[in-house]
């Protein structure tokens, strides 16, 4: 009976590891992609493992970002973590404050001794996942940012001109009266409203979301969303939605769908909306640096990213952290980066790999990929667009959604969303900071 | 009368019922007792510390007026939802009761709709009310009216209780169904002789008779309502717009899973004991009642 468990335990995991046999080392690697870019991650992970013998990375998918984190966190407290989780950038406050789960990435990088200089990332880029210190915590892995992506056919349709200058909202606003006149029935609509009206407009503007530098300088942060620039722009957004010049179309990306099949003249959306959209648009679409309210803060400062982080978790063997560190390293090549930028519309995440795309002539053969990365990279970070690290961060975007959902139906106005908003949201950030003494 | 069977030592009638209890303290006592207790604490997502606050927690989601608003979302929810699922059901069962061809196929494509899952009936009904895209808010359009559940809070509770009804109106229909099928034929027959008409018959000799089915299936599908829709919301509303479809089973899922607020979550699905506990006594003491066996 023993012999016949063990003989099947051992077909079994031949059966599920081929290359266990042969490979020293396994490093586990969970991430939340399907689709196409599962594909694309598991043709790094195969071209890995083909480039060395030591070490074999073990790639599976857990589901979306949040599904991916509760499955780190249970498994770590199973104690079956793995060596390198994706986390995405709203987990990230969660993940700091777990010392004693994590690693960092500069720690385990320079223990290995790969090849790592934490001067060749983007600081736009790599800025979010670093400490105040200069530690870098985990490493970017797909980093986007909000652009404005434009559906010429739809202007025409109204006759208005596609060229309008469309960089500042002023412009926007009037654009929108002109496209509606034209008999546009949606001629804005957005994806993710947290993140860039809010979250990204506070970066752009150089005014605060949060106090203690967004989060970056303790937990003991409040949000401050609700100032004057924030409250002039929603309440602006607010007015569209009630003219029908904004149209909402949920909490998530939506508006996708109704910008591709070419309903909507504008959206905002993540860079990385690139591949879908240049896969279904049938009309010509252009790409914006996202637009800025003329004369408000410092705009336009810079945007921030939004996306997954690699981070490497605690309770592993030292060779194991060896493989990690090779993989990150392998990872953060320029070919590998480059290639990943020019496949999926993330950002690259070094400047090397920027600089190889630009000199293979990519940025010219797809016109508005390079609008993403020139917006992040023109204007060195300040305290307030390095990025957010607020604890609860996924449930604080619920309330927001909830408020702003308030705004855009007519039963709120933007002072009193926001103010509502705020005091919700700094409730969990107390709760968060309870919880990490 | 009532048969009594009485058991001579004591070691028989413990064999007898010790796989209940330990069924029960295994899947209900152990994870109560673990809630209580976590609902004590507010600890960090890894079980790498907790802070003992006391009833910190609770005071926390009672003086939150979005919490205490989702009860009155949830009794909405539950009552419409309860609603919804049995009264057709009971339309369908006399029907289909009444049916003497063809009864088979009929009963057969009513009870398919129960082999769906909750979170896949969300899917197909998000699928038909999309706001651009879907086919019964198309029709709506053309008649002028303008289904938005994205922004309107009342349309967007009328299609999460459609959904969580519609698979539970199956369930619900294989019971009133199977209970009519007992009804002695006579007692109608008699009644049907003394001139009374289907609708008479209907109140005053079938409804009573079905009556411990009936109070069965409320008490099974409060708890539905309560406890396992919550796959229906999460698809469909992710229970907004603002916090109109919030219920109080959704809210232990989203803090607790999506957004790792463990000790909320656990001071919640207490309190959720105890509401569906002291609902359960209340049905059990004031509508059983009325109930004949």
């Amino acid at each position: 009976m023993k012999n016949l468990t063990t003989g099947a335990l051992i077909a079994g995991s031949t059966m599920l590891s081929p290359f266990a046999a042969y490979a020293e080392t396994e490093v586990q690697f969970w991430h939340a992609f399907t689709g196409r870019l599962g594909e694309l991650v598991a043709a790094q992970v195969e071209d890995f493992n083909a480039s060395q013998d030591d070490f074999t990375v073990v790639a599976s998918h857990k589901g979306n970002y949040s599904e991916t984190l509760n499955a780190g966190i249970a498994a770590f407290r199973a104690g079956e973590q793995p060596q390198i989780l994706m986390v995405f950038e709203v987990g990230t406050a969660t993940m700091m404050s777990a010392e004693g789960a994590v690693r960092s990435v500069t720690e385990v990088m320079e223990a290995s001794g790969a090849d790592f200089d934490p001067d060749a990332y983007i600081s736009a880029v790599n800025g979010y996942y670093t400490s105040t210190d200069g530690e870098m915590l985990s490493l970017p892995f797909n980093a986007s940012t909000p652009v404005l992506w434009v559906n010429r056919n739809a202007f025409e349709a109204a006759g208005v001109d596609p060229d309008t200058d469309l960089s500042t909202w002023q412009n926007v606003g009037d654009v929108l009266t002109k496209l509606q006149d034209g008999g546009s029935t949606c001629p804005l609509t957005t994806a993710w409203q947290s993140w860039i009206h809010l979250e990204n407009f506070s970066a752009y503007h150089d005014v605060p979301f949060a106090t203690q530098d967004n989060g970056f300088a303790g937990v003991d942060t409040e949000l401050a969303f609700n100032g004057p620039a924030q409250v002039a722009h929603i309440s602006a957004m607010g007015e569209w939605a009630q003219d029908g010049k904004f149209f909402y179309a949920g909490r998530r990306n939506e508006g996708g769908a109704n910008f591709r099949a070419g309903e909507c003249a504008l959206f905002t959306e993540s860079s990385a909306g690139y591949a879908g959209i240049k896969a279904e648009a049938e009309f010509d679409f252009d790409v914006r640096p996202l637009p800025y309210w003329e004369g408000v803060g410092n705009s336009p400062q810079n945007t921030i990213i939004g996306g997954a982080s690699l981070w490497v978790m605690e309770g592993h063997e030292a060779a194991e952290y060896e493989g990690a560190a090779q993989f990150l390293a392998y990872l953060s090549s320029s070919d590998v980066q480059a290639q990943w930028h020019q496949d999926t519309g993330y950002l690259p995440i070094t400047t090397a790999a920027a600089d190889a795309t630009r000199a293979a002539g990519f940025y010219e053969a797809n016109l508005g990929t390079e609008v993403a990365v020139i917006q992040m990279t023109t204007n060195e970070p300040t305290a307030n667009s390095k990025g957010l690290r607020l604890g609860s961060f996924d449930q604080i975007r619920g309330i927001i959604d909830e408020e702003l959902e308030s705004v855009w139906v007519g039963d709120k106005d933007a002072q009193s969303a926001l103010d509502t908003a705020v005091e919700r949201g700094n409730q969990l950030l107390r709760r968060f900071e309870q919880a990490n003494q | 009368m009532e048969k009594r069977v009485t058991f001579k030592g004591w070691l028989l009638p413990l064999c007898l019922i010790a796989p209940q209890v330990l069924v029960t303290a295994v899947f209900f006592f152990y994870p109560a007792g673990q809630a209580i207790w976590q609902s004590l604490f507010i600890p960090d997502p890894f079980g790498l510390s907790m802070q003992y606050v006391g009833l910190g927690n609770f005071e926390y989601l009672l003086s939150d007026p979005y919490y205490r608003a989702s009860f009155l979302t949830t009794a909405i929810f539950s009552t419409l939802v309860t609603l919804a699922s049995m009264i057709p059901a009971l339309f369908l069962a006399v029907v289909a009761d009444r049916l003497i061809k063809g009864a088979g196929v009929y009963r057969t494509m009513l009870i398919w709709p129960y082999a769906v899952a909750p979170a896949i009936a969300g899917v197909l009904w998000l699928f038909m009310f999309n706001t651009r895209v879907g086919v019964v808010s198309w029709y709506l359009g053309n008649l002028g009216y303008d289904w938005n559940h994205v922004l309107n809070g009342g349309e967007a509770m009328g299609l999460v209780v459609v959904a969580s009804a519609w698979g539970r109106i199956s369930y619900n229909f294989l019971f009133f169904f199977a209970a009519l099928q007992s009804i002695p034929k006579s007692v109608i027959e008699a009644a049907a002789i003394d001139g009374a008409r289907f609708w008479r018959r209907f109140w005053t000799i079938v409804l009573p008779l079905l009556s411990p089915t009936t109070f069965f299936l409320l008490v099974v599908n409060v708890v539905y309502a309560f406890f396992e829709t919550f796959g229906v919301i999460h698809t469909i509303t992710s229970g907004g717009p603002q916090q109109s479809t919030t219920i109080l089973v959704y809210k232990v899922f989203s803090d607790g899973f999506v957004g790792q607020d463990l000790g909320s979550s656990a001071a919640q699905s207490v309190i959720l004991l105890f509401v569906v506990g002291a609902l359960t006594i209340f049905q059990f003491k004031f509508i059983e009642r009325r109930v004949h066996y």
